[in-house]
């Protein structure tokens, strides 16, 4: 896995948002499109593209992307 | 074997579109609601109209629409989470209120999204037990009423219906075989905590209302659905290619996506009815299967499955005469 990928496919899970506005650091539920729905959407980009079952509850307890990275890495391992 | 009948339905007058809810909740768009959740409208029931009540007109629609002789039906299957009263069972009340024959098996069960499966199970035993000839399967929700009125995401999914189905020795959609499951597990994941024996008392917080866990849900949906299909056809003994048709519980639009793409299953075989009633529970599945054959697209071999609130799962295959 590498972070830049990550990033551009969590990137993907967003409809209006420039691709510019997604950084690894980026806090993503301060994102003004941001809703509960964008959880799933996430949810299903992990499991369709790195076969890791993520929960609501990680992605509550996330905060950046990297912080989701993480997660999917150490799930990977 | 058992067969269905005929389907019809109903749905209560009140509509509440996208841009009514898009009024209350600035912050959500139409573009938003209508593209990721694929709802456009959904139908509300009255303040004083209960599920019973829905179903009671989709079986009288069922009754005029087919010229169904109501003397011929010897059991009503109710499925509902929304029952008029703790007790009796709200299809007694519907037996009388239609006119049944006293000599009718009656009963409610409650399921919610797999309950049109569940339902077709049991008339299926029933007949092929010889016990009933003629079942009288309603399905009707009104979840609308346990959703607090700032509950932007499930009062943008859900929506009140009800179905009527009548199962019986002969018709136009034989009932193949079953694959059903349970895991709860998962009890709390969609929930209305209080008002039940457990906690009767209202907590005049969120957990008066209609709880869903959506991500929850989902990874639920993600775990069992694949294997579900992969059962029924095992079970039914066809392929993935056999089948011509296949009807999910209408949940939302991002979830039925997902599981297409997952399932690789073509659009044109991969039937929806969701944006113009919304999720409506127990009732998606028949409510689709009419439509699809309005559009003379339910033909063949039929794969419908269910699967939510429980968790409860269950599919079967459905072989439709042409």
């Amino acid at each position: 896995m590498n972070i830049k990928q990550f990033v551009q496919d969590f990137a993907s899970c967003f409809e209006d948002t420039a691709a510019s506005e997604f950084q690894a650091t980026t806090v993503f539920k301060d994102l003004d499109e941001w809703d509960s729905l964008t959880t799933l959407v996430i949810i299903g980009m992990c499991s369709k593209k790195y076969n890791t079952k993520v929960t609501g509850i990680e992605i509550r307890e996330a905060a950046t992307i990297a912080d989701v990275f993480n997660l999917v890495s150490s799930k990977n391992a | 074997m058992a067969y269905i009948k005929a389907i019809s339905y109903y749905l209560p007058e009140t509509i509440l579109t996208n841009e009514q809810l898009v009024e209350e909740f600035p912050e959500w768009t139409v573009k938003k609601v209508a593209g990721k959740v694929g709802v456009n409208r959904r139908h509300i029931a009255g303040n004083d109209e209960c599920a019973s009540d829905m179903a009671i007109k989709a079986a009288q629609q069922l009754f005029s629409e087919h010229q169904v002789d109501k003397s011929t039906i010897d059991y009503i299957l109710f499925c509902t989470q929304s029952p008029d009263y703790i007790l009796p069972t709200s299809a007694c009340i519907i037996q009388d209120k239609l006119g049944l024959n006293t000599s009718c098996g009656a009963l409610d069960f409650n399921l919610g999204c797999s309950g049109y499966v569940y339902g077709l199970s049991l008339a299926k035993g029933l007949i092929a037990g010889g016990i009933a000839k003629n079942v009288l399967l309603l399905t009707a929700e009104t979840y609308t009423k346990h959703i607090h009125p700032a509950d932007k995401g499930n009062r943008t999914i859900f929506g009140d219906a009800a179905t009527a189905t009548l199962v019986s020795t002969e018709g136009f959609a034989a009932i193949a075989d079953f694959s059903l499951g349970t895991d709860g597990s998962g009890f709390d994941k969609l929930i209305v905590k209080t008002q039940g024996c457990r906690n009767p008392q209202t907590a005049n917080d969120s957990s008066d209302y209609l709880y869903m866990d959506g991500p929850e849900i989902f990874n639920f949906t993600l775990d069992r659905v694949p294997s579900l299909v992969k059962t029924v056809l095992a079970k039914n003994d066809i392929l993935h290619e056999d089948v011509d048709l296949f009807i999910f519980h209408q949940a939302n639009q991002y979830m039925l996506d997902f599981l297409k793409d997952t399932l690789k299953i073509d659009d044109e075989k991969f039937y929806g009815y969701l944006s113009e009633v919304g999720n409506t529970v127990s009732s998606t599945i028949p409510l689709a299967m009419y439509f699809a054959d309005k559009e003379q697209v339910l033909s063949g071999n039929v794969v419908i499955a269910g699967f939510g609130v429980g968790y409860s799962w269950g599919g079967c295959l459905l072989r439709i005469k042409n």
